[in-house]
């Protein structure tokens, strides 16, 4: 327990302020265990992007600790980044996927970056885009995509390497609830290996499809957190989720 | 319930190991190659293409004056002018005579009357009265040494009494002005060289930030999935270096050309003046660098601009 312990993600007194407007972001403290199922939620322009932005290294904050698996992220020097940044699946609200690149080559990006060797990724890249549905659209530009499409390859380059935690903006935002609901049970699956999931949403009803998750609720750049369960999360869960994902109830294989 | 795929075999993608990975070819797949706006390679072509005409001018005319600065600088004339021609036939042998013993001569030639009158029968005309005109009598000086001033002085005293009408130059003095009118030229060529070479190294440096711009959303895709400031520069060297060697090569063989055809149109001149005005092999060697230094300036300025954009990001 200990050891995991040391792998949260946690934020303390975290402001931010874009140039020298007022905070978007005020006195945000949390811990995310490892293995949890997180929402974020929160009227638009509340601050979502905003705290994922944090999350996936993407921006400073203007004041407060930052710490990710046991690290303090804020004074580390910017070379030692990458490594952490390899260590999460990020999916952009705006999916970010590059335009001359086909689908395949985007979702196999991450992996190239960490070095995967071509022969060893070829496979696990198309089977990621079977999975999501794109089986037949492998050699498509994003461009030629529709929009339910593109963000399926962005989820897919999100997993693919099998991250240690994976930022999710509006995953869902533009696709059909079945297929909403297919991605948000690729999350859990994730999820159930160990995998730290943050999903930000407006969908409401898609928060009652992960029975286990926990609610994170910003309202204009602050975290309302009542219980303080977001501070201090219940221990049992977090062990509970560690056994599932040891015990490998999907057969172990992922 | 399908499962997900399962995770590739990590070559170590942890916090410590993912680093080193990527080193070399493998930064080049991640994305094609971001090439450089579409003129680019040309305006590197006609860069490398001036420079290596301005560079090859100013070995030329080094190489030109070195060998003729030789050959002169040991060279002296001694004019008989005397407008008597029995008067100035004997001074002239008296000199002649005179001179050979003088320690500091290693050779001396009297300029025959015939090759005199052919020098000056552009001047003065074929079959000119010799009588109107009085041309002086001319003796070539070889020195074993450059000649200097003392020795000159030491030859003026020595011909004082037997040929009082003899005046002996330096023949380097007469050539100084054409010696400082080459210097300039060459001061000129590296000016030349040295504006060119910025000038390349800006058109280089604006290629390389606008092809930044164009691809700004890569970059931080790219950055933010982990790449390394390293692994980014390198793809964008990698094309920026391409796009100037293309344009490098090119541009070396028109200068080469241009070189090639100019030398001609000199060798066709065959004056004494211009002869060993040509350019060696290391000279060639050196136009050749010109455009390998292109290369070496165009990546080092994508490296560079691609790191200071990226440096702004977290
Ligand atoms: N780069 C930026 N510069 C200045 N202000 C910004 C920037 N990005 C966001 N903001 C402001 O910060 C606030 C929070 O924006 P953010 O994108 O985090 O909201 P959000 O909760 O993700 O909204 P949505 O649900 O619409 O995506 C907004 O008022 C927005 O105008
Ligand atoms: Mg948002």
């Amino acid at each position: 327990m200990s050891k995991r312990v040391g792998e949260t993600i946690t934020f303390d007194n975290v402001g931010l302020r874009y140039g020298t407007d007022r905070e978007v972001l005020s006195d945000v403290s949390f811990t995310l265990y490892p293995g949890s199922f997180y929402f974020l939620t929160g009227a638009s322009g509340a601050g979502k992007t905003s705290l994922l932005k944090l999350l996936y290294l993407a921006q400073r904050p203007s004041r407060g600790v930052i710490s990710m698996f046991g690290t303090d992220v804020i004074t580390l020097p910017r070379s030692r980044l990458p490594a952490f940044r390899r260590r999460l699946g990020v999916v952009f609200q705006d999916f970010r996927l590059i335009p001359h690149l086909s689908a395949f080559d985007n979702v196999a990006l991450p992996l190239r970056v960490s070095g995967v060797r071509e022969a060893d990724l070829r496979k696990h890249v198309t089977d990621m885009l079977e999975w999501v549905g794109l089986a037949h659209r492998t050699d498509a530009r994003p461009a030629t995509l529709s929009g339910g499409e593109q963000q399926r390859v962005a989820i897919a380059r999100a997993v693919i390497g099998r991250p240690d935690m994976l930022v999710a903006d509006e995953p869902t935002g533009n696709v059909d609830p079945e297929m909403a609901l297919k991605l948000l049970r690729l999350f859990e699956a994730l999820n159930r290996l160990g995998t730290t999931v943050v999903v930000a949403t407006h969908d409401v009803h898609l928060l009652k499809k992960v029975p286990d998750s926990l609610i994170m609720r910003l309202d204009k750049g602050r975290l309302s957190d009542p219980t303080g369960a977001l501070r201090y999360p219940p221990q049992r869960q977090v062990t509970d989720r560690d056994d599932n994902a040891q015990l490998g109830q999907d057969g172990g294989e992922f | 319930m399908k499962n997900p795929p399962s995770r590739p075999k990590f070559g170590g993608a942890g916090l410590s190991g993912g680093f080193s990975l990527m080193r070399g070819d493998r930064a080049a797949q991640l994305v094609p190659q971001a090439r450089l706006a579409g003129p680019m390679p040309w305006v590197i072509a006609i860069m490398v293409a001036l420079t290596v005409i301005a560079a090859a001018g100013g070995l030329a005319l080094n190489n030109l004056a070195q060998n003729a600065r030789s050959e002169l600088s040991g060279g002296a004339t001694v004019q008989i002018v005397e407008a008597l021609p029995q008067e100035r036939d004997r001074q002239a042998r008296a000199a002649l005579a005179l001179l050979a013993e003088h320690p500091a001569v290693a050779s001396v030639r009297r300029v025959p009357d015939a090759e005199l009158e052919r020098l000056l029968e552009p001047w003065l005309g074929v079959g000119a009265d010799k009588e109107a005109v009085p041309i002086p009598a001319l003796i070539d000086l070889q020195m074993r040494t450059e000649a200097t001033e003392a020795q000159l002085d030491s030859m003026r005293r020595l011909l004082a009494d037997q040929a009082p009408a003899a005046r002996i130059d330096a023949q380097s003095a007469w050539l100084g002005p054409v010696f400082s009118a080459i210097s300039s030229l060459q001061w000129l060529a590296l000016a030349l060289v040295i504006l060119l070479g910025l000038t390349s190294a800006a058109a280089v440096w604006l290629a390389a930030r606008s092809a930044l711009g164009t691809n700004r959303n890569t970059i931080e895709v790219v950055h933010l999935l982990g790449g390394t400031d390293s692994q980014i520069a390198q793809i964008f060297q990698r094309s920026v270096g391409f796009d100037a060697t293309l344009g490098g090569t090119v541009g070396l063989a028109l200068g080469l050309v241009a070189v090639l055809v100019l030398g001609q149109q000199f060798v066709g001149l065959d004056s004494g003046m211009v002869a060993g005005g040509g350019l060696t092999w290391i000279n060639w060697l050196m136009l050749a660098v010109i455009p390998i230094a292109g290369v070496i300036i165009a990546m080092l300025t994508a490296r560079l601009t691609v790191t200071g954009a990226l440096r702004r990001m977290l």
